[in-house]
């Protein structure tokens, strides 16, 4: 009898939930997170709708095998519906606040399993590519982004991709590159101020899709 | 060379710091606002880079994701800091019963993922079956967390928030009988709240306690406690 009602409870919370799904698409993605620490699950849906293929393109770049990858994303959107009472508008855009989540928690997996192969002259992995599905805004987007790394010298590059993309820590990547520590951080932070000039150039706006 | 936690912007926004250095960056973030500033211009660019890859996920993660969420049903799954409690018995004991309901939905939010056989997932496979055999909670004095202790002894430990443990050194669980602690399993700490499923069962009257030791672990503790239990 109470299984029956509950049942009948989640049929009517879909046919709801399809309803909100149209109202949540004309939403920033700031209102959106706003709306999911409200434990709005169409909310979620919404985001991982916007968010979930940079976010699974990213982490699997990271970690190199799909069912990790699965798993990055789904404990960093988890992670996201349990902590996005947290966020604030005013401090961080919505999609630095998402990735950051999925980064860590792709950075935190590779660290473990120890399985970072990143290099900076491998070329990017082309799991699906530009496949018929991406939409030409978010093709765009991937495309100043990788001509923008192109653009930076190459040592600044390095440090940046073997961080971002390798999970390497600074100290570890001042002993593999054998340079100190003090010329590590200053290539990143040398790197990412060019990279942002460039990437302002080319208009590129970091939200989604 | 010594850190100046100014020069930790670039490796912070690129995710470059081990677990400690964050920690502490954060910190010290907490209390500059210049470098808040600097952060939010260079996290434009450390974002961006997410974009250059981009690729489509199995379509059934979407609903993977939204089913978890929604077994969640939105509860923030939250310890208690013990700490704060310890004064209060009767505070200790509702906090108990909160950490037992926050574990109980937090696991049902992975029993979902039972099937999927990960190696990272056994640990909450069974300490979701130690809760569901009636397992105890008990409190950790000095984290957030708890102790499940299901009737046979069979015991998890959870705790959050605890740092990865350097790579030459590794966490190590006691179980302290008496005046003696023998040691109970190794773990690596990090991400979130795994739980430790303990290799020697947890008595009425013995106390959980972890330490940080050398790589391989030690039969006897020579780190000092870094977690410890209530009596169970």
């Amino acid at each position: 009898m109470a299984e029956l009602s509950l049942e009948f409870g989640a049929v009517s919370r879909t046919v709801e939930r399809e309803t909100v799904t149209s109202q949540a698409a004309q939403l920033s993605d700031e209102a959106l997170l706003e709306a999911v620490a409200r434990s709005d699950e169409a909310a979620l849906a919404e985001l991982y709708d916007r968010f979930g293929r940079i976010a699974y393109g990213l982490a699997l770049r990271v970690l190199r095998d799909s069912a990790l990858a699965e798993d990055a994303v789904q404990d960093a959107f988890l992670n996201v519906w349990r902590s996005a009472e947290r966020f604030e508008a005013g401090r961080a855009k919505a999609s630095t606040w998402v990735l950051t989540f999925v980064h860590r928690r792709a950075v935190d997996l590779v660290r473990r399993e120890e399985r970072r192969r990143t290099e900076p002259e491998e070329a990017a992995p082309e799991p699906a590519g530009p496949g018929a599905d991406e939409d030409v805004e978010r093709r765009s987007k991937r495309e100043i982004v990788q001509d923008a790394l192109r653009r930076l010298p190459p040592e600044q590059r390095e440090a940046i991709e073997l961080a971002y993309y390798g999970g390497y820590t600074q100290s570890e990547l001042a002993e593999r590159l054998g340079e100190p520590l003090g010329t590590i951080k200053s290539r990143m932070f040398t790197g990412l101020q060019r990279l942002r000039a460039l990437l302002d150039e080319a208009g590129f706006e970091a939200a989604a899709p | 060379m010594s850190q100046e936690p100014h020069d930790l912007v670039a490796p912070y926004a690129l995710g470059a710091l081990d677990d400690e250095e964050r920690v502490e960056f954060e910190r010290h973030l907490a209390d500059c606002a210049d470098c808040r500033a600097q952060l939010a211009e260079l996290e434009e660019a450390s974002t961006a880079l997410a974009y250059a890859e981009s690729a489509a996920p199995p379509p059934a993660l979407r609903e993977r994701i939204l089913e978890a969420a929604r077994a969640e049903n939105g509860k923030v799954v939250q310890f208690p800091r013990r700490r704060w409690l310890l004064p209060a018995t009767a505070a200790a004991a509702a906090a108990a019963a909160v950490v037992a309901i926050g574990v109980g939905l937090w696991a049902s939010s992975l029993s979902r993922d039972l099937d999927r056989e990960r190696s990272a997932n056994a640990g909450y496979a069974r300490a979701f079956q130690l809760l569901g055999g009636g397992a105890e909670v008990t409190q950790l004095a000095d984290a957030e967390g708890g102790l499940l202790v299901a009737p046979d002894g069979e015991a998890a430990l959870v705790v959050c928030g605890l740092q990865l443990a350097p790579k030459d050194k590794t966490y190590e669980a006691w179980v302290i009988e008496g005046e003696t602690p023998r040691p109970a399993g190794l773990f690596r700490g990090g991400g979130g709240c795994p739980p430790v499923l303990l290799e020697r069962k947890v008595r009425p009257g013995t106390q959980v306690a972890v330490t940080l030791e050398r790589k391989g672990g030690a039969t006897r503790p020579t780190g000092s406690i870094v977690v410890r239990s209530e009596a169970v």
